[in-house]
């Protein structure tokens, strides 16, 4: 999707930080943070789609549930079509939940077993109050429709349902208040990998159709390429990396890209002996996250200034956080 | 090489509430020693539970009711729980998906280490914990020494799974069955497991059953593959003759759905309509007939069966699309055996 340079972004994060403090002793005494989500700053435009990607720990679903303040920033802006969403009243939050909604992971979780599908999708309408029971009900065969289910579902509770026909649920949920901007977290890491197409693909048609932006959470870089505009890597509460998809894949400059880029396996056994660059070591505790460069204590090309000083996140267009970028590295 | 595993159209039944209920239907595959053979497919089409069947860890309600599984030339689908006891651990020793809950948490790593040691390999405490500390090593755990005292929810996932790794190759089993191994792990993560158990292929010429769904590990890891689906194997061959030319429908359309990062940029996916047929409600013929491009009439009625076709490797199709193949290749095979006789 092309971006015009004017264009006015849907949503800004600004220095969000989000710690969870952590307790200890009998007083409950806070004695640390988790730096879940450490000053991470991006723009959404309207109509593109911006994968959050890095592995497990690294603030992508905190940031994503900040958004739409399921969690509250610790520090920090999310503007959305100009309000600061952490300083609105609850119930100003409650008006602007029309129009952020969330796509959560796990499928067989986050649908209530005791509701019938109809009602679990007629809530949002009643609860707003943007719709009588019938016309509710109305809306609910359309959206069923669109997102490929039978309307004679709507009398059958969610445990009668595959894991892929819930997240079209989940899915039809979220629209169902026709919203702008749609969280999605980790929507298909939960389905097996025939379904994962499906769902893939009815969230592609849905944004062309309705003009949805995404933020789009994941941990395979699969799915995320095949989704997303634009890409922001994260590691340990930080970004690493934001640019366009083409560019992450093509040229990345944050050595972590690289090696995250290069740690997966290829469908392809004739590469298998392709050279790879295996980091070593796992990721730090965001409780301690290590000094300087986060990514300092894996990085095969680290040097003494990364761990004194955090880089900051330069560049224009793509933009990357590293004292020596890779380009940098290869010449 | 020699022949290590056979195993031959196993079923595998569990009586439920609603009757018996076929979750694994003539498996067959075999294995030489050092092999590794990849058993590929979605959920619930009886890759976990064909290596639970080989293992004897079926749930009480659960056995297997018809083939056979020869491991060294004993049928293990025979064997007592006394005779598994033995073969447990020791000979063929296997690795669960989830490194966070397959540790007891209420024992140290050293304990739940040398269990096995000292069992199958009749090392005392001393002995079996400095060799507990070598395998630790091996796998690549920093401070072997001090990871050992400790318990389970102090290690990372990775880090779990290189105990895991390490208590199952302990004993120097002949066969390891490694149940989606880095399914739960993060893709860095991933790439160190896979590359350890590469390593140690090497060293040991452990035979491996590697069950996953993700086709990048298999072609990372496979000598050959078994792609499953709905109980059944619909096409097994080496893993280069898969990967170049896929036949039967399912792992066609498996190829295709599976967004890559090596993809061309506007590639749209293509995805299997439908999904997996639930065990109590199995189609008659055909277990893709709803869900496959190619559906011909007799696919609804008739089963199609595991048959070998002519290429340039062992390669078996379940499909009638490959029908002619099939036949030629019976034909030639008889044709040989009247010459030679």
């Amino acid at each position: 999707m092309p971006l015009s340079e004017q264009e006015k972004p849907l949503l800004q994060v600004k220095n969000l930080k989000k710690y969870y403090p952590i307790k200890k002793g009998v007083i409950s005494r806070t004695v640390g943070y988790v730096k879940a989500v450490d000053d991470v700053s991006f723009d959404i435009y309207p109509g593109e789609t911006v994968g959050l990607v890095g592995e497990s720990g690294c603030g992508k679903s905190t940031t994503g549930r900040s958004l739409v303040r399921l969690e509250d920033p610790t520090a920090g802006q999310v503007i959305f079509q100009g309000k600061d969403l952490a300083k609105i009243s609850n119930k100003e939050m409650r008006k602007l939940r029309t129009e952020l909604q969330i796509i959560f992971q796990d499928p067989y979780s986050s649908l209530n077993p005791r509701k019938r599908i109809g009602d679990l999708l007629a809530e949002p309408l009643i609860a707003h109050k943007l719709a009588t029971r019938s016309e509710a009900d109305k809306k609910v065969n359309e959206i069923l429709e669109i997102v490929g289910l039978s309307k004679q579902y709507k009398n059958r509770y969610p445990h009668e349902f595959s894991g892929g026909q819930r997240q079209r649920i989940g899915i039809a949920r979220a629209l169902m208040l026709h919203p702008k901007l749609i969280i999605c977290d980790e929507p298909v890491s939960a389905l097996d990998v025939s379904i994962q197409a499906q769902v893939l693909n009815l969230l592609k048609d849905l944004q062309k159709e309705l003009k949805l932006t995404y933020v789009f959470i994941a941990h395979g870089l699969g799915a995320v390429k095949y989704i997303s505009d634009r890409i922001c890597v994260m590691y340990l509460g930080r970004v690493m990396e934001f640019a366009t998809t083409k560019e992450i894949f093509e040229h990345p400059l944050h050595p972590y890209t690289e090696i995250l880029l290069n740690a997966y396996p290829i469908p392809n056994p004739h590469m298998r002996d392709r050279k790879q660059i295996v980091v070593e070591g796992d990721v730090p505790s965001p409780a301690n996250p290590p000094k300087g460069c986060v990514f300092h204590t894996r990085c095969p090309f680290a040097k003494d200034i990364c761990k004194e000083k955090i880089p900051t996140l330069t560049g224009k267009g793509h933009t990357v956080a590293c004292h020596f970028p890779l380009e940098s590295v290869n010449v | 090489m020699g022949e290590l595993l056979k195993v031959d159209k196993i079923k595998t039944q569990f009586q439920t509430e609603k009757g018996p209920v076929t979750s694994v239907d003539e498996v067959s595959f075999d294995l030489k020693e050092g092999e590794t053979i990849c058993l590929v497919g979605e959920s619930g089409c009886g890759k976990s539970v064909t290596s639970l069947s080989i293992m004897h860890l079926l749930d009480r309600n659960g056995s297997v009711t018809e083939g056979s599984i020869l491991f060294e030339g004993k049928d293990l689908a025979k064997a007592t729980e006394a005779d598994m006891r033995k073969i447990r651990g020791n000979n063929i020793s296997m690795i669960f998906q989830e490194p966070m809950t397959s540790l007891n948490p209420v024992l140290t790593i050293g304990d739940q280490l040398t269990e096995g040691i000292r069992l199958h390999m009749k090392y005392s405490k001393t002995e079996a914990r400095k060799y507990a500390i070598d395998m630790l090593k091996k796998v690549g755990i920093p401070r072997a020494e001090g990871i050992i005292e400790e318990y389970p929810h102090k290690l990372s996932g990775g880090m779990r799974q290189r105990v895991m790794i390490a208590m199952a190759l302990s004993c120097r089993p002949k066969l390891l069955i490694a149940d989606e191994p880095t399914t739960a792990l993060d893709v860095t993560i991933q790439a160190q497991i896979l590359n350890l158990m590469k390593k140690l292929r090497e060293e040991s010429n452990t035979a491996i059953i590697l069950i996953t769904h993700d086709l990048g590990v298999v072609a990372e890891m496979a000598d050959k593959v078994a792609v499953m689906y709905a109980g059944q194997v619909v096409e097994e061959t080496d893993v280069y003759t898969l990967f170049d030319n896929p036949k039967h429908p399912y792992t066609l359309g498996l190829m295709k759905s599976i967004p890559h990062i090596t993809n061309p940029d506007d590639m749209r996916l293509d995805s299997i309509p439908g999904s997996v047929p639930s065990v109590h409600n199995m189609p008659k013929g055909c277990r893709f007939y709803d869900r496959c491009p190619h559906a011909m009439k007799r696919c609804l009625e008739e089963k199609p069966l595991l048959k070998p076709i002519e290429d340039k490797q062992s390669h078996s199709i379940r499909c009638f699309l490959y029908e002619k193949e099939e036949q030629d290749y019976e034909n030639k095979k008889l044709a040989e055996k009247e010459v030679s006789s």
